[in-house]
């Protein structure tokens, strides 16, 4: 039975990072992902990450501004350790190699991002996620006696001990089939979002909840479930992203009367507000019949007021992107876009140093809520999010992990889940494909727990959603074998998903206000006297969410209007 | 939406059956792509069809595949093009070549892949003193290395690499590539000893064939042929680097030997890339080709007339390429991301977006 100090799950930028920072401390350290770690979806972030490294700007500000996009829900404890650490973390990562752009005196280049008041997203051209993940891998490589890799690998359980204490986790082998007990004297989740909830949406296949719904369903509180969000610029066909970065660098939003019309919205930051104001506008002037191309679904993003060569040095990915997923030259043409599901603010509760409320159970990155985004996050602040909490957690994990004696773990679990899996596998075929209920958890969610919600519409998801969680009891699948069985994987995350799902939902339906990415129009104003809060769902002991609420943290900045 | 017929390879490890082709008639619209193809068919008719998939959007190197004999990612492959592209009108798919299959369309990548990017020790030995702030470096070697750095590791390359397919050693277009994004970083302190690694390598910087199989197999215009060439100019022009495989000698040889006859003259060119005829170490050399040698001709690809008497002089035209190229002050790098693919209507250099 392998044994670690600090095992972590996920291998985004945050795991990575927690795993080199535990590394750091002289600890044994895993790290485990269902897919090779250059897969993550970390590697999809294109526009940038954010830092108040200029001269002329301070952490505080980036700090304001964070904590205005949040829509005043953020915790803003925890949003100053991550603005104020914000330089400090982007150095590091310029020193372990990361390509970042520099301007003509050879420093650091910085572009304008939305909802900042000063230009601090640092970038690689439009593929800085990729450069970040791919080169904390070159770290791992590098660190690879002081950290073990369970390259596809995949999660079936969190471990608990008698005392409610996390002792590791039971996981399976993707490539044999192995099921294997994993002990661990800390667990951190870093296993990323939840987008596939949604369809469409700009996440990769792999993120189905699965962090969040295993941390669920051993206890632990999730928070801000209800906060999901749309990002502005989507392909309109496949939900495909289109960097925040081509706004950026200047890119207008046009109706289909060829109207700036965010100067109705937002007449001083226009296209580079908020990801909810933007987003928000986008969806008003569809509805109300000014939108564009296939329905009058889709917005114009007009990128060719941006000269050539910049273009093709700083957003190269999403020429790429227009050319073979849109046929259109972005350089030459306006491209048809739609909001989006793009990220979830929510997700496991934890505090400053990433612990949440199970003893030895960490989570960074969009698994967890801290709370840094609130109610909305600003676009390249979730890299930050995830480098700043997953250092964190991997260092506190460490330090708790000297403390600690090994925990003593048996194989019951492992052979209950066996015997989970054997049952999947012999499913008659009688009820529904995995595929089917995927799509209709998809569709459901991205037209009743979207951009405008209601009651009406939160109880119709409700309601789909449950009878989704009865039917996947039974759903099917055709590989028995032992290598590569994608199919009863897939019988997992559906699950997670699911669990996760109800949970958005149950969120939004307790939310009766408007704030951030929730916007009730039966509750069409912020309403901070009461539900300047968050909410927080956790699971009784049949499983069934139960809501209570937790206060917003307030250092500096008192709830005022949101005006951009 | 049009119908589309896939014929996969599949093959299930656990069956003790060989690999065997599966057709599935598919939906969609046709510019959509040929994973999406495959995720139809699982999703509809068959959820043991093995692929690794996850973005969907070319970005996060899951699906490599070859479709109709060619290397790619199936996410970045339209279905018409697909088809356009078949013998049969049945859009053939693959698992990559030069790598074990483990199931379906799923290869090992760490077994070669992962393997041989290792080898090029891939992370920076960054230059001392580490500065408090960034390091300051010309704005341009950041651009010129993120085209090494888009790579997005998914083994298209390596699929189809010829020279590997002879060398199994070989280290590669995909690790040379990442080689590059350190050797032309201005940060990294080793940029000789890693280009001296990879010249003295005998299945190293020297093996690649200019085939250019890598540079069309690439989905992000990585151009890993063109970094191999750019380590060679740096390792042999610039750091003269005269390595024991003759890698470097032998491309001095041949430019020379066109730059004078015009077109190839073999005989000559062995002897040059050890030196010339009088040099000590042509003649071990050269006995040390004959097998090489006397194979050719019996196959006719070589006549001792051929050989021997070689007449043909380099035409002016070619002198004046030669004139032209070596007349440059510098060296002159072509990089997607510095120069762009087609400026027609670019500004000047240097002209920056007003954010």
């Amino acid at each position: 039975m392998p044994e670690h100090d600090v095992l972590i799950i996920g291998a985004g930028l945050a795991g990575q990072r927690a795993a080199l920072a535990a590394a750091g401390e002289g600890v044994t350290v895993a790290l485990m992902s269902k897919v090779h770690p250059v897969r993550s979806h970390s590697v999809a972030a294109a526009g940038g990450i954010n830092a108040a490294i200029a001269a002329d700007d301070d952490w505080r500000e980036h700090a304001y501004d964070t904590v205005k996009g949040s829509d005043f829900l953020g915790d803003q404890d925890a949003i100053e350790i991550m603005c104020s650490q914000a330089t400090a973390e982007v150095m590091h990562l310029e020193h372990i190699g990361v390509t970042f752009h520099r301007d003509a005196d050879g420093l650091l280049d910085l572009r304008a991002f939305g909802g900042a008041s000063k230009k601090r997203t640092a970038y690689v051209a439009d593929i800085t996620g990729q450069a970040l993940l791919h080169v904390l891998y070159e770290q791992l490589m590098r660190h690879s006696d002081t950290v073990d890799r369970f390259e596809e690998w995949f999660v079936t359980s969190i471990l608990l001990d008698d005392s409610g204490t996390c002792v590791g986790v039971v996981a399976r082998d993707v490539r044999s089939g192995r099921m294997e007990t994993f002990r661990a004297k800390n667990v951190i989740l870093a296993s990323g979002g939840a987008g596939q909830c949604y369809r469409p949406t700009t996440n990769a296949l792999i993120c189905t909840a699965d962090g969040i719904a295993q941390a669920y369903r051993v206890g632990a509180p999730l928070m801000d479930m209800e906060m999901v969000q749309y990002h502005p610029t989507t392909l309109a066909e496949n939900g495909f992203l289109i960097t925040e970065g081509a706004r950026g660098e200047g890119a207008h939003l046009l109706n289909s009367e060829g109207d700036r019309f965010m100067e109705r919205y937002a007449p001083n930051k226009m296209e580079l507000a908020s990801r909810d104001v933007v987003s928000r506008a986008e969806q008003t002037e569809i509805l109300e019949g000014r939108g564009v191309g296939v329905d009058g679904k889709g917005i114009y993003l007009d990128i060719t007021v941006v000269p050539k060569k910049r273009i093709l040095e700083s957003l190269r990915e999403i020429v790429n992107i227009g050319r073979d997923f849109a046929g259109v030259d972005i350089t030459r043409e306006p491209i048809v876009i739609q909001p989006g599901q793009h990220y979830i603010m929510g997700g496991v509760k934890t505090d400053n140093d990433g612990a949440t409320r199970i003893e030895g159970l960490y989570a960074a990155g969009e698994v967890a809520c801290v709370s840094v985004h609130g109610g909305n996050r600003l676009g390249a602040n979730s890299l930050l999010d995830t480098l700043i909490f997953g250092r964190r957690s991997g260092e506190h994990a460490a330090t708790r992990a000297k403390g600690t004696a090994m925990p003593r773990v048996s194989d019951a679990r492992r052979n209950d889940d066996i015997a989970m899996i054997d049952a999947i596998i012999a499913r008659p075929h009688a009820g529904r494909r995995i595929s089917e209920i995927r799509e209709e958890l998809g569709t459901t969610m991205n037209t009743e727990v979207a951009v405008y919600r209601d009651a009406a519409g939160l109880d119709r998801a409700l309601e789909v959603v449950r009878r989704l969680k009865e039917e996947a009891d039974d759903c099917y699948v055709d590989d028995r074998g032992a290598v590569f069985n994608q199919d009863v994987l897939g019988a997992i995350e559906l699950g997670y998903m699911l669990d996760c799902a109800e949970t958005m939902v149950v969120g939004a339906i307790e939310r009766k206000e408007s704030r951030g990415a929730q916007f009730r129009t039966d509750f069409p104003k912020r309403d901070d006297e009461n539900w300047l809060k968050h909410i927080v769902i956790a699971p009784d002991a049949d499983g069934a969410p139960v809501v209570s609420y937790s206060p917003v943290t307030i250092t500096r900045w008192q709830p005022e209007e949101r005006k951009y | 939406m049009a119908e589309f017929t896939l014929r996969l390879r599949r093959y299930d490890p656990e069956s003790g059956e060989p690999a065997y082709w599966d057709e599935h008639v598919i939906e969609l619209e046709p510019h959509r792509s040929v994973l999406e193809g495959i995720l139809q068919a699982r999703a509809r008719f068959d959820g043991s069809i093995g692929i690794r998939c996850s973005c969907r959007a070319a970005i996060c190197g899951s699906c490599g595949v070859r479709i109709n004999g060619e290397p790619g990612l199936a996410c970045h492959t339209h279905l018409d093009k697909a088809v356009a592209s078949s013998t049969d009108g049945v859009i053939e798919v693959e698992p990559m070549g030069n790598m074990p299959v483990i199931k379906d369309l799923i290869v090992d990548m760490e077994a070669v892949h992962w393997k041989k990017i290792r080898a090029v020790t891939p992370w920076l030995l960054a230059r001392e003193p580490v500065p408090e702030r960034e390091y300051v470096v010309p704005r341009e070697t950041m651009v010129d290395i993120t085209q090494s750095m888009a790579c997005i590791q998914c083994g298209a390359c390596v699929s189809d690499c010829l020279a590997m397919e002879v060398d199994d050693e070989f280290i590669g277009p995909a690790a040379l590539a990442k080689a590059y994004r350190f050797v032309g970083d201005p940060r990294d302190a080793e940029q000789e000893a890693r280009l001296r690694e990879l010249a003295e390598d005998e299945h190293g910087l020297y093996t690649c064939t200019h085939c250019f199989k890598c540079v069309d197999a690439c989905p992000k215009g990585v151009d890993p042929m063109g970094q191999i060439m750019r380590l060679r100019r740096i390792a042999g022009n610039d750091q003269k680097i005269d390595d024991r495989n003759n890698g470097h000698r032998h491309e001095e040889a041949f430019v020379k030997n066109i730059e004078r006859n015009g077109v190839l003259h073999e005989a000559d060119l062995l002897t040059d890339s050890f030196g010339g005829k009088l040099n000590p170490r042509a003649l071990p050399e050269l006995l040390a080709s004959a097998p090489a040698v006397v194979t050719a001709m019996r196959r006719g690809k070589v006549t001792p007339a051929k050989a021997l008497l070689h007449h043909h002089k380099a035409p002016k035209g070619v002198k004046a390429i030669f004139k032209e190229v070596e007349g440059h002050a510098e060296r002159y790098e072509l990089n997607l991301y510095v120069s762009g693919r087609d400026e027609d209507d670019a500004p000047p250099a240097g002209t920056e977006a007003s954010a």
